[in-house]
């Protein structure tokens, strides 16, 4: 049943996409079969392939980078008050800038590589992850604290062994959050200025009219984001163990 | 007709706290209250909700600061300090939680001892099991575990059996009673029978601002018979009083 549900829906939206391309009669360069796709995707998979290593590789190290970067932050920022009153409005105001308008001028600076788009999913990231994790800092249990502090705690072993813990469960839920949209971050970056990745293969495919190449590296990186995230959120739930399957 | 208030001399108290005034947002709590506990000896203090038993019993334990007054613990100082709720964290196994104070000291915990203390409190076999796996019965024997496990002279416990079921509650109060003979006890319970089973002596809070009014305790030592006439008796008499200081005592809550 668990594999059974999936399957049904998968046929069962290939078979409208194959029956629009059938009524519609659309000409295959703006919506191609799926049939057509497959064929595609046969043909080319190891340049699909060899660009979706470049743009899992981004998201990866993405995820990573801003992960670690907003982990730093929510701990400085539940830690240290003065960093919580100068901080929290330029993280908040940090928000009010797209990420999208970034794009070109993180390729101007970081040029054509990796290195801009790895920046772009960090940006993406970064808030989320951030945000999730210091509200967790913030909301401990008020009775875990007066227990710790009837115990002889110190704020540091407090943070450690009790609000650090607490808080795994916040930061989860923000590292589900940046998994999803850290694709966006670096396909963006892709289509904006680059020489490999999915966000440039389906430019590419996109200029010459291989529109059914275009949906091969579409459903690719959808495939990979979906598998991704399930990754993540096993790895997540196995984590935290102490918490009830829901 | 009741005794005065605190006729403990200066060396039998081991917790002392004089002309204390607390305020919770624009209520004036207590002032000028003085209180003793008697030194290796249960103290139970009953009263309405929000009268301000609670905060009397954090004051003490070190988490709320009196705004005049003056608290007075010889020795080091150190309490250990249970509440309503079990406060196990989730994440660590029984054995765990019982050993977290020395964790959070910074200390190498005693692992052997926090085992058998565990084994004390009938859980012996559940060290390895986390929080949510246990019953609520369960979960207090092991934050009862936890607070021995400080083995601090004097022990403050916050409502800590009000949350479990009748018999449950029972149970655990004569385990408590077994276990924690012979230190400081300061029990807050909105319960008269809780009060009149384990108490050395009751207080009566009451009153806003609060005072302290000791009711008598009933022949024998605790942890005493629930079915002792003189018991049932008290707690009629303590129930009435109880009612009586509701009605008077907290004008916030009656109809204008």
């Amino acid at each position: 049943m668990r594999l059974l549900r999936p399957a049904v829906i998968c046929g069962g939206l290939l078979l409208v996409w194959q029956a629009v391309v059938w009524l519609a009669g659309t000409p295959h360069y703006i919506l191609p079969g799926p049939a057509r796709v497959a064929a595609s995707w046969h043909a080319h998979v190891g340049t699909i392939l060899d660009h979706a290593q470049t743009t899992l590789l981004e998201i990866g190290l993405g995820l990573a980078l801003g992960t670690l970067l907003g982990v730093g932050s929510a701990l400085v920022l539940a830690h240290v008050r003065p960093a919580r009153l100068w901080l929290l409005p330029v993280l908040v105001a940090s928000q009010a800038v797209p990420v999208f308008a970034l794009a070109p001028i993180l390729v101007l600076w970081l040029g054509y590589g990796i290195a801009s788009k790895v920046a772009m999913a960090t940006l993406i990231i970064y808030f989320p992850v951030a945000a999730s994790f210091f509200d967790g800092l913030r909301r401990t249990e008020p009775g875990w604290l007066d227990l710790a502090r009837a115990m002889g705690a110190s704020p540091w072993r407090t943070l450690w062994r009790i609000r650090v813990p607490a808080a795994l469960p916040a930061l989860a839920s923000g590292v589900r959050v940046a998994t999803a949209v850290a694709p966006i971050g670096a396909v963006v970056g892709e289509w904006v200025g680059s020489g490999a990745g999915l966000g440039f293969l389906m430019l590419h495919a996109n200029g010459r009219m291989q529109i059914d190449l275009m949906f091969a590296a579409l459903f690719t990186l959808a495939a990979f984001a979906v598998a991704l995230y399930f990754l993540v959120d096993h790895v997540l739930r196995r984590a935290l163990y102490w918490q009830a399957d829901t | 007709m009741i005794p005065p208030d605190n006729p403990l001399s200066p060396q039998d108290a081991a917790v002392r706290v004089q002309g204390a005034r607390l305020r919770f947002a624009d209520t004036l709590l207590f002032d000028g209250l003085d209180m003793a506990l008697e030194r290796d000896r249960w103290t139970c203090l009953l009263g309405p909700s929000g009268v301000g038993k609670s905060s009397l019993l954090r004051v003490i334990a070190g988490l709320e600061c009196l705004e005049a007054g003056a608290l007075s613990i010889p020795g080091d100082g150190r309490i250990a300090y249970m509440a309503q709720q079990d406060l196990l964290l989730p994440w660590l196994r029984a054995l765990d939680n019982v050993a977290l104070g020395a964790r959070l000291r910074g200390a190498r915990p005693d692992k052997a001892r926090a085992r058998a203390l565990l084994e004390r409190v009938g859980l012996g076999a559940e060290a390895g099991a986390l929080p949510r796996t246990l019953s609520g019965g369960m979960r207090q024997r092991v934050a009862l575990a936890r607070t021995l496990m400080e083995d601090r002279p004097i022990v403050l416990m916050d409502e800590p059996f009000s949350a479990l079921d009748a018999i449950t509650r029972m149970r655990l109060q004569e385990l408590a009673a077994a276990l924690l003979a012979g230190r400081t006890v300061l029990l807050v319970t909105h319960d008269p029978l809780e009060a009149l089973r384990l108490g050395d002596r009751i207080y009566v809070m009451a009153g806003r601002p609060a005072s302290l009014r000791e009711a008598p305790v009933p022949a024998g030592g605790p942890p005493r018979n629930v079915g002792d006439r003189a018991l049932q008796e008290r707690h009629a008499r303590l129930l009435e009083r109880l009612t009586a200081a509701d009605a008077a005592g907290a004008p916030g809550r009656r109809a204008a």
